[in-house]
């Protein structure tokens, strides 16, 4: 059982790390601003989301769950807000080119 | 070389390229980012020293609320100042301050390098005396117990702090509000983030306070929590800065240095000597005076990164 949630642990933060570096990556090769802050939201949503999601057999409590799925949801609402922020500055100096 | 002491070389390497771009950058904005990024990997470097206090701290105070202030006080500036627009140093200058750093750099690593094997340390001291505080948290029970002369002197320093910021108003603006800190009309996505991120935040921040007394936390981490959600708020301009002569808000920036000073006075009468807690009562007393304090942080922070008054005081 417990072999099988390791399994299950490191093949979801490999996922997790997968997507991070692959946002990474496209965050340092992709042309424009707002490809690149696509790339970063896969990077923020489902990478972190895999590593919680591998993190998530391996705590003491309940409470620690509910912690690290807190982080997950508060990371997801700053990064989606703060693309959105950073998207529409970007359309108005666009309009005002 | 084992995968942590690898890690921790890489972040040794990483802070010296962030803090190199951070002093390389000649963009205001630019260079406050690099600064929150550092200060970031700051407290990562805190947390691989086992110092979560200090990584708190550091997360909260040294990037969150100095980087606001940083970005603020940027954007104050009338036009984008480029350090390249600077009369250039003259050499003889420039050489002295090369040398200055690089004493302060020599000095700072001759005692990091010379300290005595093992280095002196009051750690096991504190431990020890932790039980008369009946506190679990040994980095709470230096702050407010065994030195709390030090905290409340500090807390009085931030109050100083917010007077000389106020003090930089002109005379016939005196008593009003400072200068709204968001834009007139702010973005959706900040006023979504503000509502779905202030209640979730009030609750770290109380949480944060309340675990300090056993866990890594206190009210300082928490209070600068609860300053950075106020921030939010006033930067989605769901709410104000309030008058600078509201008597609120005079009152909550000294509820937390003057709690703390009685509680010091009152030593000598209730336990024998100045700042001396009752046995037995110290952790009430102990966390009486951080709720004080956490309330106090909460709005001074705030109020620093507003700045001065600025409008018509008869308003």
């Amino acid at each position: 059982m417990s072999s099988a949630l390791d399994v299950f642990s490191a093949a979801a933060i490999g996922a997790g790390v997968f997507f991070f570096f692959a946002g990474t990556v496209a965050l340092l090769r992709f042309p424009d601003s707002l490809t690149r802050l696509h790339a970063l939201t896969k990077a923020d949503n489902i990478g972190l989301g895999f590593v919680v999601l591998g993190l998530l057999p391996r705590v003491d409590s309940p409470l620690d769950a509910l912690r690290l799925i807190a982080i997950w949801f508060l990371v997801q609402v700053s990064g989606a807000s703060t693309a959105q922020m950073i998207g529409t500055a970007l359309r108005r100096k666009e309009a005002a080119e | 070389m084992s995968v942590l002491q690898a890690l921790d070389l890489g972040l040794a390497i990483l802070i010296l390229a962030v803090a190199c771009t951070t002093i390389a950058t000649r963009e205001i904005f630019g260079a406050v980012v690099n600064y929150v990024a550092y200060g970031l990997l700051l407290s990562i470097v805190w947390i691989r020293l086992y110092a979560p206090d200090v990584a708190l701290t550091e997360a909260a105070i040294g990037c969150g609320v100095t980087g606001v202030m940083l970005v603020t006080a940027g954007a104050h500036l009338r036009r984008p100042v480029h350090a390249r627009d600077a009369e250039p140093s003259s050499l003889p200058v420039r050489f002295l301050a090369a040398v200055l750093a690089v004493l302060a750099a020599a000095a700072i690593a001759a005692v990091v390098l010379l300290l005595p094997e093992p280095p002196p340390s009051l750690a096991l001291e504190a431990r020890q005396s932790l039980a008369a505080t009946g506190l679990g948290n040994p980095i709470t029970a230096v702050l407010i117990s065994f030195r709390s002369f030090d905290t409340l002197l500090e807390k009085v320093v931030l109050l100083l702090a917010v007077v000389a910021v106020w003090s930089v108003g002109p005379d016939r603006q005196w008593g009003s509000a400072p200068e709204s800190l968001g834009k007139p009309r702010p973005d959706g996505a900040l006023i979504f983030f503000e509502q779905a991120l202030v209640p979730l935040g009030i609750l770290v921040g109380v949480h944060i306070f309340w675990v300090g007394a056993d866990e890594p936390g206190g009210a300082f981490q928490g209070g600068a929590i609860l300053a950075a959600m106020w921030m939010i708020v006033m930067t989605a301009r769901q709410a104000e800065p309030p008058r600078i002569d509201a008597r609120w808000l005079r009152l909550c920036l000294v509820a937390g240095p003057a709690v703390f000073l009685i509680a010091g006075l009152a030593g000598p009468g209730m336990a024998g000597s100045f700042f001396a807690y009752p046995a037995g009562f110290a952790k009430p007393i102990i966390l009486f005076i951080e709720a004080f304090m956490l309330l106090s942080i909460a709005v001074t922070l705030p109020m620093l990164v507003a700045g001065p008054p600025h409008g018509n005081p008869s308003e």
